[in-house]
């Protein structure tokens, strides 16, 4: 080990030696200006970083929100700030009502065939036509484990902030009204400004 | 009270993301400290224009607002090139 050492010394200072022109004052110089950005760094670690996970809710599959919504409580319960982003099949779980007034044909084809709200979402497998969501349901109810329903409370309660996709929204023929309250309305760029500054980004 | 600015880009009709695609290529064009004045009508774009100048580097959201034209809201947007 201490052999090791000595070795290592010899190379460093044969290297030093080598290249001949630096002096011992370019040496002092160096290392205080990196003395000093250590310093700096030290003082905030995570310059750029929030504490902060951001998620795209893409799918409007029962277990894959279950997925996102514990992640988004118990991030929030930690004390991150978290951000969802809704987007396709994701609007679903955030729908409170079906609306078919003043849609057209193929608009009101796609609210009578999607799922509206977290208690009536599919499984992405074994689902037999929601025999399997059904059973999901009841399994939760007796492992004692929250509901999606009340997972989807909760983040409301713990100020998660929850954005729809606008331009998905309009392009599912989904309206406002069918949506549950208190949900902001953005984009690409929305999502993007919490996720490059978030630890986490997630894709579900 | 109306914000000042150099340029003008329409962007009425276009959806996400085009009216923040567009928007950059028009900064691109403009010189440091010139202010471009974007109008859409995509809902989205006020919050998109938010994020957006979270990560951008040259770029800062001077002021929005929100106005009725034909009895639609129109989102007009002021982007400040700052480098």
């Amino acid at each position: 080990m201490t052999t090791a050492t000595i070795d290592t010394t010899d190379t460093t200072q044969k290297t030093i030696a080598e290249a001949g022109t630096i002096d011992i004052n370019t040496l002092l110089e160096r290392i205080s200006v990196l003395e000093q950005r250590v310093a700096e760094l030290e003082e905030s670690p995570a310059q750029d970083l929030e504490n902060q996970v951001s998620l795209v809710v893409f799918s409007g599959d029962m277990d894959r929100a279950i997925a996102a919504f514990i992640i988004a409580t118990g991030a929030a319960a930690m004390g991150m700030d978290v951000s969802m982003f809704f987007t396709f099949w994701g609007l679903n779980i955030v729908k409170k009502q079906k609306v078919y007034t003043g849609k057209n044909m193929i608009e009101k084809g796609f609210t009578a065939m999607l799922p509206a709200g977290a208690q009536n979402l599919g499984l992405s497998q074994m689902n037999f036509f929601g025999a399997g969501a059904a059973i999901m349901r009841k399994l939760m109810q007796d492992h004692e484990v929250s509901s999606l329903a009340e997972l989807v409370e909760m983040t409301r309660e713990l100020g998660v902030r929850m954005t729809v996709c606008d331009m998905s929204r309009e392009l599912l023929g989904v309206r406002d009204e069918e949506l549950m309250d208190g949900l902001e309305f953005g984009g690409v760029a929305t999502f993007l400004g919490d996720a490059a500054r978030s630890k986490a980004a997630l894709f579900i | 009270m109306a914000t000042e600015f150099d340029q003008t880009l329409d962007v009425k009709g276009a959806k996400c993301p085009m009216p923040l695609v567009k928007s950059r290529k028009a900064i691109n064009d403009l010189t440091v400290g010139q202010t471009l004045r974007v109008l859409a009508t995509d809902r989205g774009s006020v919050a998109d224009f938010q994020g957006w100048v979270k990560t951008a580097k040259n770029i800062e959201l001077v002021a929005q607002e929100t106005v009725q034209e034909n009895g639609t809201d129109l989102y007009v947007h002021y982007l400040k090139r700052t480098s």
